[in-house]
């Protein structure tokens, strides 16, 4: 039958929920690192208890964490992340050059082949690489260096680099996200990158159309069609079914910010596919700009089970009134068991789980502090 | 020995409990302290200071003998009774945030 590890970074630790396959009964354990920020946690696929923490703090720093054990215990391993040469600036948020500056580890994104590499995206946006389990760390230094990074400017949550995918059937190939500079590929491993932003369209920076710029939430993809990428921009779902080459947008009948404001929607966070179904993407439509919370303190999950376009809400476990939290970018992952389980955590400590593709919804867990970040890990 | 004391999650972070101790060759500065504390028990490395340019964090705060030294330079003798052991080094977190 399987059984499903829950991996869940909050503002305040880190917590494992772990089930069997029928995902009622959940154990939990926790919080390992109380008082941290742990921005994200995630195992490598190659050995399920080889699992790699982002630990900081706005006294300490950052800290990467290393389990070996699934859980169990945890070492620190190396926290030293220097960029390549002198960094330079990129644009700070009134437009005047900004000296590049490390702050933390968002996003680390274990390899599909080796248990001992793993990669880091930090804010300053820049994307690590450490082939010896964490112990050292150095940035391919390609992607800041592509032309565009001195008009990288932050979103309002920092310049980091959150999204990491690994496309599967092509170890040279990755792709990852900047808020807000938008989306790069490689095809040689991360020795150069090139921005795939052709069709996203924002109107909120000077040339709605510019190669770099956009404010990307996530990206998703799925492991049998990695040439088709699903994207939460901060409006609009976009999908691409060229690697990123080009971008159209999947908006269809999610809902609209306001009646005045029809053009504006389906602002986000999440966005996550099916693990079987590759065409079956998931996402949480918030409302922007300020207020960050579901619309109409109902909050829903939005399918689509035709890459976009056509989505229904799911709401069958979920609260529909009072409901005013946010679900973060990192913070939706699905298991690979028969029944496709889908997982998200929210601002309100809630981490809600669906053993039925989302059909149906029941938290598994209520009163954690703030989640950034859920991962799945799916065990025999 | 120079005697230090740390903030709470750094002591669980360094798996230690209440005062740890170091060996400082020479002057007895914060820098040398951090140096020999470091070394001891690498997992601090960047928690107190960063590890690049070894600017002080923000929130973190060196105390001796009842003086502020966070804003001295880091090589300022500090005084005889922390090089004497009688008193310790406290390293503190500044008390905010939620």
């Amino acid at each position: 039958m399987g059984r499903v590890r829950v991996l869940v970074g909050t503002r305040k630790g880190a917590f494992i929920l772990e089930a069997d396959g029928k995902r009622e009964k959940w154990n939990v354990s926790g919080p390992f690192f109380g008082g941290w920020e742990l921005y994200h946690v995630k195992g490598s696929p190659v050995n399920p208890n080889r699992i790699y923490a982002s630990q900081c703090s706005g006294w300490f720093g950052q800290l990467v964490q290393r389990s070996n054990d699934g859980g169990k215990t945890w070492e620190p391993v190396g926290n030293k992340f220097a960029y390549d040469g002198v960094p330079g600036t990129h644009k700070w948020y009134d437009g005047t050059p900004h000296p590049w500056e490390f702050k933390r580890v968002w996003h680390l994104e274990p390899s599909l082949t080796d248990a001992e590499t793993v990669y880091a995206g930090i804010e300053d946006a820049a994307i690590f690489r450490s082939t010896d389990g964490g112990q050292n760390w150095a940035e391919l230094p390609g992607l800041r260096g592509h032309g565009s990074g001195p008009n990288w400017q932050p979103g309002a949550g920092g310049m980091c680099l959150h999204t990491i995918l690994i496309d599967p059937t092509n170890p040279q190939r990755m792709f990852i996200a900047i808020s807000a500079a938008g989306a790069f590929r490689t095809d040689d491993g991360g020795t150069t990158w090139k921005p795939i932003n052709k069709g996203l369209h924002s109107q909120y920076i000077p040339d709605p159309d510019a190669e770099v710029g956009h404010c990307v939430h996530r990206i998703a993809l799925h492991r049998s069609k990695p040439n088709t990428l699903f994207m939460q921009k901060h409006w609009d779902v976009m999908r691409s079914d060229n690697a990123g080459d080009s971008w159209k947008v999947v908006n269809g009948n999610l809902p609209p910010e306001s009646a005045a404001q029809d053009a504006r929607r389906a602002f986000g966070f999440v966005i996550d596919v099916h693990s079987h179904e590759p065409e079956t993407i998931y996402v949480v439509p918030i409302k922007s700009d300020s207020e960050h919370f579901p619309h109409d303190g109902a909050l829903r999950v939005f399918r689509s089970r035709t890459g976009g376009n056509d989505w229904e809400p799911l709401t069958k476990g979920l609260p529909q009134s009072n409901c005013y939290l946010n679900v973060l970018r990192d913070a939706m992952a699905v298991d690979s068991l028969d029944e496709c389980g889908i997982y998200f955590g929210t601002t309100g400590g809630q981490v809600y789980a669906s053993a039925d593709a989302g059909d149906s919804w029941a938290p598994i867990v209520r009163d954690l502090p703030a989640v950034l970040s859920v991962e799945v890990q799916t065990l025999s | 020995m120079i005697r230090v004391w740390l903030p709470a999650h750094l002591r669980t972070l360094a798996r230690v409990s209440g005062e740890v101790e170091v060996e400082v060759l020479g002057p007895v500065t914060v820098c040398s302290i951090l140096d020999a504390l470091e070394a001891r028990y690498p997992m601090l490395r960047g928690t107190i200071r960063d590890q690049i340019t070894h600017a002080r964090r923000p929130y973190v705060r060196f105390f001796a003998c009842e003086q502020d030294f966070s804003l001295d330079a880091p090589d300022t003798p500090l005084p005889a009774p922390v090089s004497a052991g009688a008193e310790p080094l406290l390293i503190v977190g500044a008390i905010a945030g939620g």
